[in-house]
């Protein structure tokens, strides 16, 4: 894309291409909108073999062995690129370095060892060894062979299991303990390639000759990490063993099982989480000097409150999600009853801020307005960037290498962050995109870099006043209202959803016709989240697959391969010459 | 900065954490001049990279003179007491050819692969750290080791190819455990006894590796090719049980510290200097008990956002938006932050310097290469981009010298390292990069 506009344009004009050029773009992304009564398409996704996130390892440890021993151990999996807006995307295609495998072996090594220590073992296997100091295969292979199953998510081949008992076997023989060998046997589960990878296994579809479904096992594993970011239950992989997850039936009636169950919270948060890039947090800090009441905890309390409000909203209340950016209501803990000027009442308490209050919705919370700003100072170019590229699925592209930056140097004058930006708006090159990320950022310079309310910078008004794409607004009230009713908002969520769901970026050309389906079955739905998971799970989509050589042919070939532009400038997100 | 002895490091070590080793340590071990273990063994060979952010103010930061003794101006005075030990290379360049100009991100893209990316995801090649961990990295409990001052995992230049990117360290504590954990085993300990254990892991692999074939029937070749590289792994791991059942030779410098204390995430300058400090310790003391012979340690990241307190710009604000003062002929602020950055260097130079081995120091037998993303940040530029080393790589490079490279490839430096490390290459780098021509000066 020719963004890098050349200075002489006239800025206004390189504003409205650069607008087009976006929404042009974003019409790919998000795929077009068919017809309300458009059939079910029956499109496959793409069968691909994923990694296990961090997140999805500690959860498939604490499935099978409990949260103690999946939190004494630190998640080996590698961090991932945010790909298509998801960090799980990149789960699609990271690769394991010998240096991540050896990570992923000690980590093996420490939770085998936890199961079959003292404090663990009576609990954790199902039988004691006849004699502890020897070899018990009986015992061996009842706690291998149900281990084994839940852990790589399908039963283990005969053989395999096999070969463990008698890996088992050799081991408490030498080691003159049962316990030391079941544990070095458990430990090759955990770094088998079975536990480690998510892999689209696949049949031929009999309703479709030709066509390929994901066999029982890997549709179970879809749907787990889908909606609860962890590996199927027993009863799921039961479903899957019986062939209930074939039938239309079986199907409605295990995502009801699972829309119903604890564990969609996890599964939602978890998504939720990775689509606002709260990993930002891992690492985010305020400079103490400036913001001396917002601390490291303050900010982890800060996401928290934010997963707190969309999880009752779109589970517990089950509203439309077009309405968490103008919801007043929220969680509030002390120590953020501070950073919010609000009296302090212990422990997690619900809150509904007044009508007349500048908090309103998603982008007013604390971790939105603090995970976009720098440590010293907010950033209007980043919240509107993160507006853009988060809940609209747009990509505001990294500025041209040959930037002159002389207008930004420092302005004694400048009292507030829209004079210092109005440098931007006066140099054609910087205008362009300063134009489609600005506005929506000035509207909330309320906040300073750490969240807090502020009436006046430096001693100056505040001009809150913008347009986001034809929706003219003059304060951070009109902004939640724009943007929640901003036409691209739903579409960017189905976006996330199917990516989320089916495990990697969706594809604007094979994936065009499920998408614009789920995004009418969303608005028909109220834009609620849970029946846009149930849509998505039970759709022909989601349970067939199209073979990964095809998909890589038709994906790289020439055309708008969206997934690699979108990585690219999802990673430019993170701290681009877009400095303010 | 002061001089750090050997001692007074060790007493620095983590944080003031109390260390009780007798010095001189276990003299015995090695033979009458110092270049080799008691053993007969060699000292080990070690490569390593440093990084830091946003390159230089360059009227404060090039030297007037070339060669030995050359002067050291402002923004790299801190570099003093060190100068003796490193090599600088000015005025080498980095082309881009007809591949964009990625800001912050082809500079070192070049410099550590020696091709220029066409996109920002775009990962060219393999690091020359990989490549010469090949090389170097059989031997020890780690092929290589990375860790990262900015307490960001996302922060590393260091990758296999395009999407296996070796993650670095970012906790102190964490890189704490993986190395002085399970699994470490003492070269200096007087008993030495094979963990039954090892003998059946390693038996089990073969078992693990049936799984993935069975996998792999099943994928595209995509994926195939990422499964390809797990074989790889289970070989390397096969070759660490191996090690794990052969008596480590004994290593001089060689202590076990005390763990350190948990630090808060941060960018403040302070917070990323200690943090640096405790980390660049931790690796070191991997380096000297040869858990490694390949290290990446990173002070910075190309979009350094390293904070200066009282000062609104984090670093890369400040390379674009500071003005230059007219009466110094540079930005103040940003040259701070690089100030910041050579104080950092110095320290790691020296910390390896107080490492006895033989009759020489672990810098005397390491070859570290250091490098960062612009020339002159503020306009993104590329050409003239600033490197380093350290360390002689046992006597046959020459140190104390300040080279201008007359406009030729920056990647002659990447060359020349990798042909000290042992790898067999004529040339390396790609279009304008490549280079068959080492930087002859400085070897001996």
């Amino acid at each position: 894309m020719a963004l890098a506009l050349r200075a002489g344009q006239h800025s206004h004009r390189a504003g409205a291409q650069l607008k087009s050029a976006l929404v042009l773009f974003t019409a790919l992304l998000v795929g077009c909108n068919g017809g309300s009564e458009s059939p079910v398409p029956e499109d496959p996704s793409a069968q691909r073999a994923r990694l296990l996130t961090a997140d999805q390892y500690r959860n498939s440890i604490a499935a099978v062995f409990g949260d103690d021993i999946a939190d004494s151990v630190l998640s080996p999996m590698p961090p991932l690129s945010r790909t298509a807006g998801l960090r799980a995307n990149g789960a699609a295609e990271v690769g394991l370095t010998s240096d991540q495998l050896s990570q992923i072996q000690r980590s093996a090594a420490a939770v085998a060892a936890k199961v079959v220590d003292p404090a663990h073992r009576d609990f954790l296997l199902p039988c004691r060894p006849a004699d502890a100091n020897a070899a018990d295969a009986v015992c061996a292979e009842r706690f291998l062979r149900e281990a084994g199953r839940l852990l790589q998510r399908r039963p283990l081949a005969d053989e395999r299991l096999a070969a463990l008992v008698d890996g088992a076997g050799r081991a408490a023989a030498q080691t003159d303990d049962f316990y030391t060998g079941l544990a070095l046997a458990l430990e090759a589960v955990l770094i088998s390639p079975e536990f480690l990878f998510i892999a689209d296994r696949s049949e031929p579809d009999p309703e479709r000759p030709g066509a390929r479904r994901l066999d029982g096992y890997a549709l179970a594993s879809r749907l787990s990490f889908f909606l609860w970011n962890g590996p199927p239950d027993d009863a799921l992989l039961a479903a899957a063993a019986s062939g209930e997850l074939h039938s239309e039936e079986g199907l409605r009636l295990a995502v009801e099982r699972m829309l119903a169950s604890s564990r969609l919270e996890a599964g939602t948060r978890a998504f939720f989480d990775d689509m606002l890039a709260f990993d930002a947090f891992d690492s985010l800090a305020k400079d103490p000097m400036v913001y001396p009441r917002v601390t490291g905890a303050t900010l982890a309390q800060a996401r928290e409150q934010t997963l707190r409000t969309i999880v009752d909203h779109v589970l517990v209340r089950d509203l439309d999600y077009r309405d968490l950016f103008t919801t007043r209501r929220t969680f509030l803990s002390p120590a953020l009853a501070v950073v919010y000027g609000l009296p302090v009442e212990p422990g997690w308490t619900p809150h509904e801020f007044s009508e007349d209050s500048p908090r309103i919705g998603l982008l007013t919370q604390v971790s939105y307005l603090a995970a976009h700003s720098h440590a010293v100072r907010s950033s209007p170019t980043q919240r509107g960037k993160a507006l853009r590229e988060e809940f609209l699925c747009q990509v505001v592209p990294d500025p041209p290498p040959n930037v002159d930056f002389s207008t930004l140097e420092e302005n004694e004058h400048a009292k507030t962050a829209r004079e210092r930006l109005d440098a931007h708006n006066s140099n054609p090159a910087c205008a362009g995109c300063h134009l489609v990320t600005d506005p929506m950022g000035l509207a909330l310079e309320h906040f300073d870099g750490a969240g807090q309310y502020r009436a006046t910078e430096n001693g100056a008004e505040i001009d809150t006043a913008g347009e986001l794409d034809g929706a003219l607004y003059d304060g951070v009230e009109g902004l939640a209202r724009a943007l929640r009713n901003h036409p691209k908002l739903p579409g960017c969520l189905v976006n996330r959803v199917y990516a989320w769901g089916t495990g990697g970026p969706a594809s604007p050309v094979h994936d065009r016709n499920t998408l614009a389906w789920l995004e009418d079955r969303f608005a028909a739905e109220g834009y609620r989240l849970r029946g846009l998971f149930e849509a998505l799970a039970t759709s022909p989509a989601f349970r067939t697959v199209r073979p990964a050589e095809e998909a890589v042919k038709l994906d790289h070939g020439p055309g708008p391969t969206a997934p690699a532009r979108i990585s690219e400038a999802q990673l430019a997100l993170r701290d681009t010459g877009v400095t303010r | 900065m002061s001089k750090v002895t050997r001692r007074r490091f060790l007493r620095g070590v983590l944080n003031g954490g109390a260390v009780t080793v007798g010095l001189p340590l276990l003299n015995c071990f090695l033979n009458e001049n110092g270049s080799a273990l008691a053993s007969g063994m060699p000292v080990p060979q070690r490569f390593g990279t440093w990084s830091w952010g946003l390159g230089m103010s360059e009227p404060v930061f090039v030297p007037k003179r070339t060669g030995r003794g050359f002067d050291l101006p402002e923004e790299i005075a801190a570099l003093a007491p060190v100068q003796q030990h490193i090599n600088l290379y000015t005025n080498f360049h980095v082309f881009r050819d007809d591949a964009p100009n990625l800001c912050h991100h082809s500079g070192w893209v070049v410099l550590r692969s020696g091709t220029a990316p066409m996109s920002r995801e775009n990962r060219p090649g393999e690091t020359l750290d990989v490549t010469i961990a090949r090389k170097l990295g059989n031997a020890t409990r780690f092929r290589s080791l990375s860790a990262t001052a900015t307490g960001d995992v996302r922060d590393s230049f260091s990758y296999e190819g395009g999407n296996s990117v070796n993650a670095p360290e970012w906790s102190p504590l964490r890189f704490y455990e993986r190395l002085f954990g399970a699994g470490f085993q003492d070269p200096n300990a007087g008993s030495f006894t094979p963990d039954p254990k090892v003998m059946v892991r390693k038996s089990v692999l073969s078992a693990v590796r049936e799984d993935a074939k069975a996998l792999e029937k099943n994928l595209g070749a995509e994926d195939r090719a990422r499964l390809d590289q797990y074989f790889t792994g289970l070989r390397d791991l096969e070759r660490r049980f191996d090690l794990q059942l052969t008596r480590p030779e004994p290593r001089e410098a060689c202590v076990v510290v005390d763990p350190p204390p948990q630090l808060p995430a941060g960018l403040d300058a302070d917070l990323v200097s200690r943090r640096h400090r405790m980390l660049g310790e931790l690796m070191l003391m991997a380096v000297a008990c040869d858990q490694t012979r390949v290290f990446n340690m990173f002070y910075a990241s190309a979009f350094s956002a390293t904070t200066r307190p009282g000062y609104d710009k984090p670093h890369h604000t400040a390379t674009h938006e500071e003005a230059v003062d007219p009466a110094l002929g540079y930005q103040p602020n940003t040259s701070w932050f690089t100030r910041r950055a050579m104080e950092e260097w110095a320290w790691f130079v020296e910390a390896m310097a107080s490492f006895r081995e033989g009759d020489g120091t672990l810098l005397d037998n390491t070859f570290v290469y250091a490098t960062t993303d612009q020339s002159y940040a503020k306009i993104h530029a590329i050409e003239g981009i600033p490197m380093f080393s350290a360390g002689s790589a046992g006597g046959r490079v020459r140190t104390g010298l300040h080279l201008d490279g007359g406009g030729t490839p920056g990647c002659r430096l990447g060359l020349t390292a990798q042909r000290l490390m042992g790898v067999d290459i004529d040339s390396w780098g790609t279009k304008s990069n490549t280079t068959a021509s080492e930087i002859g000066e400085i070897l001996v």
